[in-house]
């Protein structure tokens, strides 16, 4: 599938100024750093999970620990989607019981995503509470669910695609609105 | 997380044998295993993946492991699972196989796992069923989920299989097992030898690059991994060699023999094990031995094999 670039919305510096107002909001919102754990949804939401918990060690000088989350098994589409997805690890070497999560994701739609992450969590272990981490939200929810920290609020069409790239794996710091281009 | 379309990851609709596998399906299952191990470990062994789905355990043949190591599969995949027992179903009264498998699917099964002592039985069963079939060893034809755990267990203990000299020792004839891990390791590009009495080494495998010995002293020599197998007195239909005493003077896995291998060699066995026949008790409960964990591997092997075959997009099946 083609597709054209639209727009550029956000470049390393406005990524990184959202990055640090976030970082102050979760700081200023959570008395107890001590219970707050962060864990990412694959791909990006542990890059930036782990840049955060990085900027609140700087801020605060305390460790977060960073998890990994695969929601593929818990995914409600399984039979609309044409492709299967390689199902990874999830990773997450610490309990989130009694614990303030951090949940990081890149870039919030549906919710359907959010909701699989939550019921994923709720398997391993009772938290205290979730918190949502988003970059982007581009609207069209079709689940109650919305974000404690939004980097940018982008209203699109349905057609659009909002591609977030983390130089941690894209090798730019980036968002980028793009279509797909029809082949007629 | 964005997602994109892709083509299908693992495209069969059943799983019969090894042979019909690529290299890069067989890649794709260990894969998803590995992800799977994690599952296992969790306090709540469970995930909704296949939640709703309806999967037979059909199973003419005895089984402990295979049986047990699917139903768990099954269950940690939130799917819901049937054992049938031919002791206690209407096989007993006459009912042909092919009937009992229309009786069961009608109940609306998503997957049937069928073992049983006739070879080509699970392929026979695909030509007329909706379900996906995954075959759980027929006859001494195929077992394949048990070559892959077995793949499994080999590369999580060695880096590069296509580096490895694999012995496979003893009944290679009468074993569904040996024949689907010589396919398997054959395709990934390991070296396989197979040791054995010459009556029970088949001269069909002459085809595939691999070797034969009958002498087991020197074969084991530089051998990465050893993999012990049954004698599978129940197939035999006449006597393939001498006595079960001479068997074990020339094909035993021994402390003294083992040593010969490579110092990091490890051993496999498919169970069920004949302690002191194939191999010596002490060895068997080594630390060089990998048999429990090739148990425990095998969950994980089934649930990959469950999800890809079941948890992908419901296709069409046309003639």
């Amino acid at each position: 599938m083609e597709e054209k670039i639209k727009a550029k919305v956000m470049d390393a510096r406005r990524i990184k100024r959202a990055l640090h107002r976030m970082v102050t909001e979760i700081v200023e919102r959570n008395r107890d750093l001590n219970s707050l754990v962060i864990v990412g949804i694959r791909t990006r939401g542990i890059y930036l999970g782990k840049r955060v918990s990085q900027m609140i060690t700087e801020m605060e000088d305390i460790k977060i620990p960073v998890g990994v989350l695969d929601i593929t098994l818990y995914r409600d589409d399984f039979s609309e989607l044409e492709a299967q997805h390689m199902v990874k690890k999830t990773e997450i070497d610490f309990s989130v019981g009694e614990k303030d999560v951090l949940l990081f994701d890149d870039v919030l739609f549906t919710g359907r995503t959010i909701r699989a992450a939550m019921d994923s969590l709720f398997d391993l272990g009772r938290p205290k509470s979730i918190q949502l981490f988003i970059l982007i939200d581009r609207g069209h929810r079709e689940l109650p669910i919305r974000a404690d920290y939004v980097g940018k609020f982008l209203p699109t069409s349905k057609r659009e695609i909002v591609q977030v790239h983390l130089k941690e794996i894209d090798e730019t710091d980036e968002v980028l609105i793009t279509e797909p281009i029809d082949d007629l | 997380m964005t997602f994109r379309r892709t083509p299908l990851l693992f495209d069969h609709q059943h799983l019969l044998g090894i042979e019909a596998l690529t290299k890069k399906d067989i890649g794709t299952i260990l894969d998803t295993a590995e992800s799977f191990t994690e599952i296992s470990k969790r306090e709540v062994k469970k995930v909704p993946t296949l939640r709703g789905k309806t999967i037979i355990n059909l199973f003419f043949e005895p089984s402990t492991r295979t049986r047990s190591s699917f139903e768990m599969a099954a269950k940690r995949l939130s799917a819901d699972i049937i054992n049938f027992n031919r002791q206690f179903s209407s096989v007993v009264k006459g009912e042909s196989l092919k009937d009992t498998v229309l009786n069961l699917e009608a109940m609306q099964s998503d997957a049937i796992i069928i073992r049983h002592a006739c070879p080509g039985v699970p392929h026979y069963i695909s030509t007329f069923c909706r379900s996906h079939i995954i075959n759980a060893g027929d006859g001494a034809h195929e077992h394949p989920t048990q070559a892959l755990l077995d793949a499994f267990t080999i590369r999580q203990q060695k880096k590069n299989m296509a580096d490895l000299k694999i012995l496979i020792v003893g009944d290679i004839l009468h074993s569904r097992v040996a024949r689907s891990n010589i396919l398997l390791l054959n395709k990934m590009g390991a070296e396989v030898v197979c040791v054995g009495p010459p009556a029970l080494l088949p001269e069909e495998f002459t085809r595939l690059d691999i070797a034969f010995d009958h002498d087991l002293d020197r074969a084991i020599r530089g051998a990465d991994v050893v993999m012990m197998l049954r004698i599978q007195s129940e197939r035999q239909q006449k006597n393939m060699f001498p006595s079960l005493r001479e068997y074990r003077n020339i094909y035993s896995l021994t402390q003294k023999r083992f040593r010969r291998a490579k110092r990091n060699a490890i051993i496999m066995h498919p169970g069920p094990l004949n302690r002191g026949v194939e191999i010596s008790a002490d060895l068997a409960d080594s630390t060089k031995s990998v048999i429990l964990r090739q148990v425990e591997n095998g969950v994980a092997v089934r649930m990959a094999v469950l999800y890809l075959l079941l948890g992908g997009k419901e296709r069409e099946i046309t003639d």
